[in-house]
């Protein structure tokens, strides 16, 4: 591991928000403009700090081969994430990062590769997802089954619709919605039993509530998938980033260090435990 | 935080002809100089090559000790009665110390006592420890500034004042070896700990007796230190009260070579041997640690974690007081006309409901898991991400606890009924 001592660690850089899309009724998506190339790799996060606010550990959701763009996807849920959300073109916001480990992309290659999202879990994929399609021959069969709570909270709906054109089989389910949605019903579980999950050389990217994670890793290793090949992508209360704050502590594990993502082979004792 | 400037030492006319003095200092400042005195972060002691005789220092000259350091820029910080309890402050003399006092501790209690000899260094550990100097309950460490054309971050300078720890105990200089791990040795470096660390000199002193709550030999961190300190005291009392010294570091060497002291005698030797022998017959409590990390790991779901949540008020006690618990905050303060927020972190414990609060709600709402993770980090994960023991066996965590919950007893009740399942 690489050593960091230099202050800006644990001190933000100011940028400049760019553009500001309105995702859902509670999320934006926000563009900075990094002062330098912004490399990063799919999975990891950033630090992200509002005026007066504090910061908040925000995955990366923008496309890995872009670095000139520093993208957000954020959900207004507390003080926050509203006034995050609320940063209008030309705003500035403190960056720190980026932080974390990544989805195994390159691993996957030569293989089929399932991608399952619950919420707005699809945000920290989304950069998988870049990466697969600049390289789509390099991948067997590239499956996205997305479950969103209604028709009305599916994330990135244009660009899901690009992606099934662009060789990726994409399944959406939402859990209600009324006679006017034509797409399936139920948890997404379901949908790996429905696309054609199959073992062999398949890697699994998980991402979503815990409770939806472990649904969904079981329907994979039910396919066969083993669990050092399903990566899972795990959400902690975090104040620094680099392992000092204590906060985000899994078991043995520091989340913002040693995750957010894991293979789930290494966590999978820990995902049993309640209130750990 | 302005650097304070008392104290600095000036730079002397002569030229130092110590390699390692690029200052222009004399040779003998050169020695103690706190800026100058660390070639690594972290590491205080240099390790000598071969070990430097001891010496004896009668009671009386102590004060030479301490003028010494505060000549050659030292601060001194060290033990003194504030309050009805043994805490560490700021020390002008030897006068300060606490002589004749010790204290008496049980689990949820503590009380001072008179102990009838003038001994200086008669009491164990006390509420503080000395992770208040390093890594400070709060701590400024940036301010963001609004400006004409945008937003200015400006970090302070850490402040460090050169500070003499005086009257380290073998537990403490342990639990400053696992900070070090934390700030300084798992990747990223924390520039606040790491100005303070590299600006102490460690006077130890090794335990001539221990507490009701200690468990520093079942730990293997003391009574007697080992390593990673300047200079090494051990109170003698019987046959004249006397100090041996022992240095731990050239610069502990050179301060010890100042002082003249005569080189200590077998008796010195044997004196002091027995002091900290009384201290091992002393200790309060034990604990069994073979295999604790795989234990606590199995036992997640055992019963007693409900047993201590029935007791364990969550009041974060237990969290300040222990020297190696690092977990802290950060909360944005912003001035009245909303043009600048300073980004403030502080001291925080994995004891309260916020702690793990993420999407509305606590990964940890239950006060037996906050316990559970609380005491399962110090004893068995800590391994897992530091390499070492997360807990030195201070016992400050079992005195300062309002019910006494004694954590040598939580592990022993877990072996007991290893595999247990609720
Ligand atoms: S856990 Fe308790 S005994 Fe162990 S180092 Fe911390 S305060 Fe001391
Ligand atoms: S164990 Fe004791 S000191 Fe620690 S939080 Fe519980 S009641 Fe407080």
């Amino acid at each position: 591991m690489e050593t960091r001592a230099d202050a800006g660690v644990l001190a933000p850089e100011f940028l400049r928000v760019t553009g500001r899309r309105k995702e859902l009724a509670d999320t934006w998506t926000l563009e900075l403009e990094p002062r330098a190339e912004f490399p990063f790799r799919p999975g990891q996060f950033n630090m992200v700090y509002v005026f007066g606010f504090g910061e908040v550990a925000i995955s990366i959701s923008g496309d890995p081969a872009a670095p000139g763009k520093l993208v957000h996807t954020v959900r207004a849920v507390g003080k926050l994430t509203t006034a995050l959300c609320a940063s209008k073109a030309g705003a500035q916001l403190g960056i720190r990062g980026p932080f974390g480990t990544s989805w195994p992309v390159d691993e996957a290659a030569g293989g089929d590769v399932v991608l399952v999202a619950g919420g707005l879990g699809l945000a920290p994929l989304r950069p998988a997802v870049y990466r697969i399609l600049a390289e789509r021959e390099k991948f067997g069969r590239v499956t996205l089954l997305y479950g969103a709570r209604s028709p009305e909270t599916v994330l990135y709906r244009a660009e899901l619709r690009r992606w099934a054109r662009a060789g990726i089989d994409v399944r959406v389910t939402v859990d209600a919605a009324d006679a006017r949605w034509r797409g399936n019903v139920g948890v997404v579980t379901r949908l790996i039993d429905q696309a054609a999950v199959t073992a062999g050389a398949t890697a699994a990217f998980v991402c979503g509530p815990e409770i939806m994670m472990r649904f969904a890793v079981s329907s994979l290793t039910q396919r066969g998938i083993p669990t050092d090949r399903i990566s899972v992508s795990m959400e902690r209360n975090m104040k620094c980033a680099v392992g000092f704050c204590g906060h985000c502590q899994y078991g043995p594990e520091f989340i913002c260090r040693d995750g957010p993502v894991f293979p789930f082979r290494r966590i999978e004792h820990l995902f049993r435990i309640r209130e750990l | 935080m302005a650097q304070s400037g008392r104290r600095e030492p000036a730079p002397a006319g002569d030229i130092c002809a110590h390699r390692r003095c690029t200052l222009g200092y004399s040779f003998r400042d050169a020695t103690l100089i706190p800026h100058l005195a660390l070639p690594h972060p972290g590491r205080t002691a240099v390790r000598m090559n071969a070990t430097s005789g001891h010496h004896v220092l009668p009671v009386s000259r102590l004060g030479d000790l301490f003028s010494a350091l505060r000549s050659a820029g030292w601060n001194l910080a060290g033990p003194r009665i504030r309050d009805g309890a043994i805490v560490y402050d700021e020390l002008e003399t030897a006068a300060d110390l606490p002589a004749g006092w010790t204290d008496e501790q049980a689990p949820g209690k503590y009380g001072l006592k008179k102990r009838g000899d003038g001994a200086l260094f008669g009491y164990v550990v006390g509420p503080h420890s000395w992770k208040k100097y390093l890594f400070p309950p709060t701590v400024r460490m940036w301010s963001a500034t609004k400006t004409a054309d945008g937003m200015e971050v400006e970090v302070p300078q850490p402040a460090a004042p050169p500070t003499a720890f005086i009257g380290v105990r073998a537990c403490e200089l342990a639990a400053i070896a696992v900070q070090d791990k934390v700030f300084l040795g798992s990747g990223f470096v924390d520039p606040v700990y790491k100005a303070r660390r590299d600006n102490i000199f460690l006077v130890a002193v090794n335990c001539g007796q221990a507490g009701g709550t200690c468990f520093c030999s079942s730990m293997n961190t003391g009574p007697k230190a080992r390593g990673g300190f300047d200079i090494a005291l051990t109170e003698i009392l019987e046959d004249g009260h006397r100090f041996l010294l022992e240095s731990g570091s050239e610069r502990g060497e050179r301060l010890v070579a100042l002082l003249a002291a005569p080189a200590a005698s077998d008796a010195d030797r044997s004196a002091a041997d027995a002091a900290v022998a009384r201290a091992v017959s002393m200790m309060g409590r034990t604990m069994e640690t073979s295999g604790v990390k795989e234990l606590l790991q199995r036992n997640y779901e055992h019963p007693r974690w409900d047993h201590v949540a029935a007791r364990c008020l969550a009041c974060t006690n237990c969290t300040m007081v222990c020297p190696t618990c690092f977990c802290s905050t950060v909360e944005d303060v912003p001035n009245l006309s909303l043009d600048r927020s300073d980004h403030v972190r502080t001291w925080d414990s994995c004891f309260t409901s916020d702690f793990s609060y993420i999407h509305g709600g606590s990964v940890r709402p239950s006060v037996k898991s906050r316990y559970r993770q609380w005491m399962v980090h110090k004893l068995s994960t800590w391994h897992d991400q530091f390499a070492s023991s997360g807990c030195v066996g201070c016992g400050r965590c079992i005195t300062w606890c309002p019910t006494g919950i004694d954590i040598t007893e939580e592990v022993r009740e877990i072996r007991a009924s290893d595999g247990a399942n609720t």
